[in-house]
């Protein structure tokens, strides 16, 4: 009783306040909560025509499919590598170019490739498959192109399954290299002067100056930035993927992850159980995952934990 | 020592300057590639394949493009559209719950505040999601799809929050309330001039994700009329059958258009905004990005 007339208490004295928040508390209620009663979806055999809860109660046996086909190792492999490979190549390329970035003279060379290299990050996902098409098409593409003025043997690239992996992934760093750099150069920026004038005259190096100082310094944003990344290592970059991929068949068993697979499932085969419960499956292993590492995180060092 | 260490010093700047300039090549080139593409006459593509420098220059990939604007234009209108009322929606709901969220004596922000970043940890998936908008809010080729899902990202959100608590002092907050201001008073005069330089930035990442966008339509779109630009343009790559779109009603076989410069130019048309608007905007996404950094 008490708390409740505490809350009218907060309700009419801050009315103008719980006003303002209002819309964004009705666009997560809508549009983030109320999706996931949908969860149940995921235990049917879907019928369009009848409502939620008519749906035809098939218990754990969406999942019990996905598991037995192995579709859900394999796309759950798939996720967590390329996220994987995503976030240690990701970070590494992107300190390196900081540090080198930060060491140069020129001004205006400077802000010149940082801004070049941040430009991909603003081109959408679409003009992407755009530029994957024009080079590596078989009939005309860049590659071709160039091989076949060397002399060499065309390729097809869209028969090489193994090539993709590194298609995909060198094709987010060059999306999101920018990014990533743009940050760690600011923390570089904010290092003050004094650290490397003492090491200077302690007879350091560039290189020593870099190891000892300029690394250990960035240790704050890189882990932040690892843990961010580490709990959305469920969640796939699904426009990167089906941008560069598409419904190309050929390319599943080495390209497929778990947005696409939900995607596909929805779009093409209308498949609501299954890809209800992909979805799901998902998202629940993502939660699991960011409570362990955020939980294990607190135990070393209270101060990087995510909440 | 310092002879040594200058001697070190200046290898690495060549070596940094190389590795820096490099890179910014291989991150222009793919760029390059289409915009030179655009630029070919089709027949010297379909002979000699895409080049870095125009083999026979030509402008008739553009030329066919503006043959049959109306519907590039049409998608341009709705993407623009879209673009400007979810960021100004956007925008104003957004300012307005950062602002609630970092008032330290609002009682129950850190209740708000769970809610929104929640979302970013569990949620219903996509298909639930999916029926949810198609089958019971019937949003099918409305307006409302192409802007609603996208008004307002958690991300987002704290992004404000934490620009509104560095640029508005509590005292000021608390004199305005002394004076007998309301707090959508303190809102709108003094919060939103205040933190002018981060609603830039907000609504510069809105933006940019509204016209990017084409998501949305491939999932929500069965008007051809209502794509979205950026889905216009993913059908215009991947269906053979564009020719037919374009040219529709006008005659034109398939063999008389120059089909792989037109795709490139088009490509260009989409991106134009972007490329044009870049190196005026991109300084307040720098800015986002480093205090978005700073934990909040």
């Amino acid at each position: 009783m008490q708390r409740k007339s505490g809350l009218l208490k907060e309700l009419v004295v801050n009315r103008l306040l719980f006003l303002m928040l209002l819309p964004t508390v009705l666009f997560f209620l809508i549009n983030s909560y109320t999706p996931m009663v949908g969860i149940y979806y995921a235990f049917t055999r879907f019928d369009f025509n009848t409502s939620l809860f008519n749906s035809q109660f098939v218990g754990l046996q969406n999942f019990e499919f996905l598991w037995k086909s192995g579709v859900l190792a394999r796309l759950t492999f798939n996720t967590i590598g390329y996220n994987l490979a995503f976030i240690l190549l990701g970070n590494v390329l992107a300190i390196a170019l900081a540090v080198l970035i930060s060491e140069l003279r020129l001004k205006w060379f400077k802000k010149l490739t940082q801004s070049i290299m941040f430009l991909p990050y603003f081109v959408s996902f679409v003009i992407l498959s755009v530029i994957v098409y024009n080079m590596f098409n078989y009939e005309s593409g860049f590659l071709n192109t160039f091989l076949a003025k060397l002399g060499a043997e065309p390729l097809d690239i869209y028969n090489m399954p193994w090539i993709w992996i590194f298609l995909i992934i060198i094709f987010y760093l060059w999306k999101n290299i920018g990014y990533s750099m743009v940050i760690y150069l600011a923390s570089i920026t904010g290092i003050s002067e004094e650290y490397y004038e003492a090491a200077k005259i302690d007879g350091a190096n560039i290189f020593q100056r870099i190891w000892y100082i300029t690394i250990p310094m960035l240790k704050t944003t890189f882990v932040m930035l690892l843990l961010f990344a580490l709990g959305s290592i469920m969640k796939g970059q699904f426009d990167l993927f089906y941008q560069l991929v598409g419904n190309n068949g050929m390319l599943y068993n080495t390209t497929d992850i778990l947005d696409t697979y939900v995607y596909r499932s929805l779009k093409v085969t209308f498949d609501i159980g299954m890809s209800t419960a992909a979805g799901l499956y998902q998202s629940l292993f993502g939660f699991i995952l960011i409570m362990t590492v955020n939980a294990i995180i607190k135990k070393i060092n209270d101060e990087y934990a995510l909440f | 020592m310092k002879i040594k260490d200058d001697n070190y010093m200046k290898w690495f700047r060549l070596l940094a300057f190389v590795v820096i300039l490099l890179t910014s090549v291989a991150c222009l080139f793919p760029l390059l590639l289409i915009i030179s593409a655009s630029l070919t006459q089709n027949e010297a593509i379909i002979r000699d394949g895409y080049n870095l420098i125009p083999t026979v220059f030509s402008l008739e990939g553009y030329k066919t493009v503006f043959r049959f604007p109306e519907q590039v234009l049409r998608a341009y209108g709705i993407t623009g559209f879209a673009t400007v009322t979810g960021t100004l929606l956007g925008l104003f709901f957004m300012t307005m719950a950062g602002y609630v969220l970092q008032r330290k004596d609002f009682k129950y922000r850190n209740f708000f505040a769970f809610m929104i970043y929640f979302t970013t940890l569990f949620g219903g998936g996509l298909v639930p999601w999916y029926i949810l908008l198609t089958k019971y809010l019937k949003l099918t080729d409305t307006y409302t799809v192409l802007i609603f899902p996208g008004l307002m990202t958690p991300f987002l959100i704290i992004l404000m929050k934490n620009f509104i608590r560095s640029a508005v002092p509590d005292e000021v907050i608390e004199s305005a309330k002394i004076d007998g201001a309301n707090d959508f008073t303190i809102y709108s005069r003094i919060v939103l001039h205040l933190s002018m330089p981060g609603i830039a930035t907000v609504g510069l990442f809105l933006a940019l994700q509204y016209w990017n966008d084409w998501f949305t339509s491939s999932l929500f779109i069965n008007d051809t009329n209502m794509y979205q630009l950026q889905y216009y343009l993913y059908n215009v790559i991947n269906a053979m059958s564009f020719v037919a779109q374009m040219g529709a009603g006008t005659g034109v076989s398939i063999g008389d258009l120059p089909t792989e410069s037109t795709k490139m130019a088009m490509a260009i048309i989409v991106t134009g905004p972007i490329l044009f608007l870049y190196p005026f905007v991109q300084r307040y996404f720098v800015k986002g990005l480093t205090i978005g950094a700073v934990k909040g």
